[in-house]
């Protein structure tokens, strides 16, 4: 069994980083937790954690207070370094009236034969509060992580939440991300996933957004890149239920190989003065995109690469 | 000298002959202009020398530098040294423009795209960053690709319809990277209807229904192109050449 300052280590190094350059500003605030156990904690003023272990992973309520501005990225990693085992994360998070503060988190499971890693959020995001919250994962190659982020978000008026979801390196394995957003008046939420998958990968998204006061305001976006047998499903479900609410659902699906690719899109107007649109694009790498840089010296499969590369980081 | 050949080029597509018997030679370091009215011809023409799909199937060769390329796929003709600059640019969504540049780019560093940014008139500090999707006009893609062609210094460009969406401002800075490409020794291949974009040629083709009707100086084409052209007074190119014998 790894020492707490050597599983910290190996928890950074698996995100391609150095602990101690990244925990070197005193202005950021951390929190790592290996499987059940919280490794580290370091917080700013503004920010406030109650976090506790549990059996298979940790619980924690975390605050950002009425009216704090945190200027730096709040550094979550979360994680597991063995190739088996369970990680249960359950979160509680309130972003208080006036707040802003956006979260940038790791999850890395460099090892993972069979471990299933599961999220459970409820985030709350207050009167004109602003929260961004990206989050990256790292899978090792052989795709052994069962990934099942559920999350319900509720955005007060006037708030701001952004969530973008990345899963580009390593193998996906199983994920099933489940989030569901409501929108009160004037508010902003923007969900975003970009997801490769690869050999016998599995893909499920589900993202819902009720848009229930005037000018709320939604965007549902999910990119995904498949190759050899990779399969995906995505659900987007968007309401619009008060006057000069808006939103978009956009789905952008590249197929490879045997892969199969799968796009629900579903929006539901019950205001006369309510408008949604839906945007869904599946299929192979685009013929003129691919032939331009062809024309510029690059084989097919670096031509692929790229244009892939691009879907997923936008 | 002769960099690229056609050589009796005969293309049916969709069971319609485009091209017909088609034999032309493109001198070394000349500007060319390939003109004539739509359905001529041209922009086949390039689809085929740069090998795109569709247009694989043909009678007759092509010769690059004395070697028929004939069998070789898209990227190889590319890599040596012929590209083609598309009428209307593809996009692509979240690619930056300085990855896309860089992509072709035989000298793989930031300064270069800076450079040849700056070269087709785009500030570097402006579009470095930015993304080749739909953020961008017609005309700014075309200027971006046209950069991304300066950085692979091809030895010989085609280029479909070089006016073709683009505001007068935007069009200067396009010749203007025409004549830098000459002065770096390539060649290049205009495709056009337009008497403006043929002025920028050292030499003119003219195309009528997939055959060469005349080749020569720009002001004999352009005469010709404009008394005869446009309108099209008679899609037969035979009629056409006895025309002009008389």
């Amino acid at each position: 069994m790894m020492d707490n300052a050597t599983l910290l280590d190996t928890l950074y190094a698996s995100i391609g980083t150095n602990r101690h350059a990244r925990c070197g500003d005193p202005e950021v605030a951390r929190i790592e937790i290996h499987h059940n156990l919280i490794l580290g904690v370091h917080l700013v003023p503004g920010l406030q954690v109650d976090a506790t272990e549990t059996k298979e992973g940790i619980e924690a309520k975390i605050v950002i207070e009425k009216g704090a501005r945190i200027q730096k990225p709040i550094q979550i990693c979360f994680g597991m370094i063995p190739e088996t085992g369970i990680q249960e994360i359950t979160l509680d998070i309130h972003a208080e009236e006036g707040s802003r503060a956006g979260i940038m988190a790791y999850c890395t499971f460099p090892n993972a034969v069979d471990i299933r890693h599961v999220m459970d959020a409820r985030i709350t995001i207050g009167k004109g509060a602003e929260y961004a919250y990206f989050e990256r994962h790292v899978h090792g190659q052989n795709g052994g992580v069962n990934v099942v982020p559920h999350t319900k978000i509720h955005v007060q008026e006037g708030g701001r939440f952004q969530t973008d979801f990345e899963l580009i390196k390593g193998r996906v394995g199983q994920i099933d991300i489940d989030l569901e957003v409501t929108g009160e008046a004037h508010s902003v939420s923007e969900l975003k996933a970009r997801i490769s998958g690869a050999g016998e990968d599995r893909i499920q998204i589900r993202e819902t957004g009720h848009l229930i006061g005037e000018y709320a305001r939604a965007v549902l976006c999910s990119n995904i890149a498949l190759r050899h047998q990779a399969q995906a499903q995505i659900f987007n479900t968007l309401t619009a239920s008060a006057a000069y609410a808006r939103g978009h659902v956009d789905c952008k699906e590249i197929v490879q190989d045997q892969a199969v690719a799968k796009a629900v899109p579903i929006v539901e107007v019950n205001h006369p003065k309510a408008h949604i649109t839906h945007e869904a694009a599946i299929g192979s790498v685009d013929s003129r995109q691919l032939e331009t840089l062809m024309s510029r010296g690059l084989d097919e499969d670096e031509a692929v690469d790229l244009i892939i590369q691009g879907l997923l980081s936008c | 000298m002769t960099i690229l050949a056609l050589d009796h080029i005969t293309l049916h597509l969709g069971g319609k002959p485009i091209l017909r018997d088609l034999s032309i030679d493109f001198w070394e370091g000349h500007i060319h202009a390939l003109i004539g009215p739509n359905g001529a011809g041209k922009s086949t023409t390039a689809n085929l020398i740069m090998g795109l799909a569709g247009y694989r199937q043909y009678d007759g060769d092509i010769l690059f530098e004395g070697a028929s390329i004939k069998a070789l796929p898209i990227h190889e003709r590319a890599q040596r040294g012929i590209t083609l600059a598309w009428q209307e640019p593809a996009r692509f969504e979240g690619l930056l423009v300085k990855d896309f540049i860089l992509a072709s780019a035989k000298e793989k560093t930031e300064g270069r795209v800076k450079k040849v940014l700056d070269y087709v008139g785009l500030n570097p500090d402006l579009y470095f960053s930015r993304k080749v999707d739909k953020t961008l006009s017609g005309g700014e893609r075309k200027r971006i690709e046209l950069a991304s062609i300066l950085a692979m210094k091809p030895k010989l460009v085609l280029m479909d319809e070089p006016d073709s969406g683009i505001d007068v401002e935007a069009l200067e800075k396009i010749f203007q990277a025409l004549r830098y490409l000459k002065e770096n020794q390539a060649t290049i291949i205009m495709i056009t209807h337009s008497l403006t974009v043929l002025q920028q040629a050292d030499h003119a083709f003219l195309l009528c229904c997939g055959q060469l009707a005349d080749q020569g100086s720009v002001y004999k084409i352009a005469q010709y192109f404009e008394k005869n052209c446009l309108p099209c007074i008679d899609p037969n190119p035979t009629q056409l050449a006895a025309m002009e014998n008389q």
